[in-house]
């Protein structure tokens, strides 16, 4: 079984998960090749975790197969395990412990030999940018230095492909920035498989080679950035008109020949054009003609936002009301992380 | 049996403990609160009940019991939040066996937790409250054995709870429902013997009471329960429990 997928990183064959009546993930199919930066991109509760959770042996498909690196997730865990680098959304370092004692103790929970160990904690804290701060506790650290630090952590045993769930969750936008600099350059350095989930746009953008777009469950999308991007075919055309106008307005522009597709989204109408900059003095004179009352025009490139609203027909925004983020309060809160 | 991963989760215990020793420790005001009030406050009235007279002799074995019981079950039970927020997931992704992982924490936390019995321990010495007949290697190593008992039978058994509780909603009905009755029918304050037979039957159901009826064998050399059944019934307890937590986190998915 090992050698029949050699060239794959991670294969996936109508992979579904259940909790009870709820389908987490349903019947994904996804062939990820080595070397690959590939993003899963989603809201909150689309299954990406659950699909990262079910790669990593964490838990079982209820239907399906799932590989990596030719293993089988359920039935060769411990192989599995030993190929893997895993970086969690919530932060599992051991905050009372130093940088280098969380990374010791990985080390031995894989069985490496102190030697081992100690050469290359030092070589991967470096390529962090850690080395300085290895003998102080981890509750010193800031978000960004303790994520760099779960991502050292993650390579120590020389993994083939390292997993990274909401890698710069929580951080701020300089520190998001650098952090891509650093999966980019890890990725190269070590030819290294990742896959990340993502619920930001630019993230993906700027990471990945490959993308697929989740929701509810299903994988409804599946290309490079650029080609997902191109698939809108044009410019988009944001109208902000009075939602009384949508109908007649998506009516009356869907009979023009320059129109590719009219989606209303909020208050707005997107219209999707080849060239944007000759079909706005068009738009506007219909909007005279028929006294539509435009209150703005703006013009511009798709985005993956427009990308993701174009395949779910809704915005990528975070909810958290759950359990688990009631949760994550308290933790933030008792000083756990 | 995968001995070096289960002696890196117990290393994991001892350094966190090294760091914060005070935290650990504080962990003991409540005993030495009840120890001290209760054996002053209840030892006139019960003079007469316990064997010998000596009140705050009786109950120290029990205040022990009651230090680990509670250390043990709090380090447990904050796997929950490990579970979710921690650490607890890096353990499980790692190639080794969710027994090795009950065994090293189990190890650890029960260790930790047996400091702060030891501490109570050399309280019972330097104030001459353990007969001085009892102060020799032999009951001393009869009660760190019964006291690593109890420990990791606790340890475990707020394993396996953590391992089903998904929030720390439940934690009140633990404490309710759980480790206050173990706690007040173990024996601490009073002679199980004077406890009517309905209770009496709750009380030998009580594994902390065959703990503490072993710590009174070792440090006082008397004991109401044999110290052979009080070991075989921590024994069996123990070994039940760390087989439902292995169990149940070999089921459980992160």
């Amino acid at each position: 079984m090992a050698r029949d997928h050699m060239q794959a990183a991670i294969v996936l064959a109508g992979v579904t998960k259940k909790f009870g009546a709820f389908t987490a993930v349903n019947h994904v199919s996804l062939t990820i090749p080595q070397g690959e930066i590939f993003g899963l991109l989603g809201p909150n509760g689309a299954g990406k975790s659950t699909t990262l959770s079910m790669l990593a042996t964490l838990s079982n498909p209820t239907h399906g197969n799932a590989e990596v690196w030719g293993f089988d997730t359920t039935t060769q865990k411990d192989e599995v395990r030993k190929n893997i680098g895993m970086v969690f959304q919530d932060y599992s370092l051991d905050d009372e412990l130093t940088g280098f004692e969380n990374m010791d103790f990985h080390g031995r929970l894989f069985g490496m030999t102190a030697e081992e160990r100690g050469k290359r904690i030092h070589e991967l804290l470096n390529l962090v940018d850690l080395g300085e701060k290895a003998n102080n506790q981890v509750k010193t650290y800031s978000g960004g230095m303790k994520r760099r630090l779960e991502i050292a952590r993650a390579l120590l045993h020389v993994p083939k492909v390292l997993f990274l769930d909401e890698p710069t969750i929580g951080l701020d936008p300089q520190t998001r920035r650098k952090l891509w600099d650093y999966i980019a350059q890890i990725n190269k350095s070590q030819g290294i498989t990742i896959i990340l989930t993502t619920h930001y746009m630019d993230e993906a953008d700027a990471l990945c080679s490959r993308i697929g777009i989740m929701d509810k469950g299903e994988i409804i999308a599946l290309d490079s950035p650029q080609k997902l991007k191109a698939k809108l075919g044009g410019d988009i055309i944001s109208l902000a008109i009075n939602p009384s106008f949508h109908a007649p307005a998506t009516a009356a522009l869907s009979e023009e020949k320059f129109v590719r597709e009219v989606k209303p989204f909020d208050h707005h109408l997107n219209v999707v054009v080849e060239n944007g900059a000759y079909a706005i003095p068009k738009i506007m004179e219909l909007a005279q003609k028929n006294k539509w009352h435009v209150d703005s025009v703006s013009v511009k490139e798709p985005t993956l936002e427009d990308v993701f609203i174009h395949f779910t027909g809704k915005s990528l925004r975070e909810e958290e009301g759950d359990e688990k983020g009631r949760m994550r309060n308290m933790a933030r809160m008792m000083g756990r992380r | 049996m995968e001995f070096s991963s289960i002696y890196t989760i117990w290393l994991r215990e001892i350094k966190r403990f090294m760091k914060d020793k005070t935290r650990y420790l504080g962990g003991l005001i409540n005993p030495i609160g009840y120890f001290v009030i209760m054996g002053f406050g209840l030892g006139g009235a019960f003079s007469d009940v316990v064997e010998g007279g000596n009140y705050m002799q009786f109950i120290l074995p029990g205040i022990i019991g009651m230090a680990l019981l509670f250390t043990s079950i709090f380090s447990a039970i904050s796997v929950i939040f490990e579970r979710q927020f921690g650490f607890l997931k890096e353990m499980l992704v790692a190639p080794i066996s969710r027994t090795s992982i009950v065994i090293g924490k189990v190890l650890g936390s029960a260790t930790t937790a047996m400091l702060n019995g030891v501490v109570l321990l050399l309280i019972g010495i330097v104030f001459g409250i353990i007969p001085a007949a009892q102060l020799n290697p032999v009951s001393i190593l009869i009660a760190l054995v019964f006291m690593l008992l109890i420990a990791s039978s606790f340890v475990a058994l707020g394993l396996a709870l953590a391992a089903k509780m998904n929030s720390m909603e439940g934690f009140q009905f633990v404490m309710g429902f759980l480790v206050m009755p173990v706690f007040l029918l173990s024996g601490v304050f009073f002679p199980i013997a004077n406890l009517p037979d309905f209770l009496q039957v709750l009380a030998y159901i009580d594994p902390l009471m065959y703990g503490i009826e072993g710590l009174r064998y070792a440090l006082l050399g008397t004991s109401f329960i044999s110290p052979f059944i009080a070991l075989g019934a921590l024994l069996i307890f123990n070994g039940l429990m760390i087989a439902v937590a292995a169990r149940l986190f070999k089921k459980m998915s992160a």
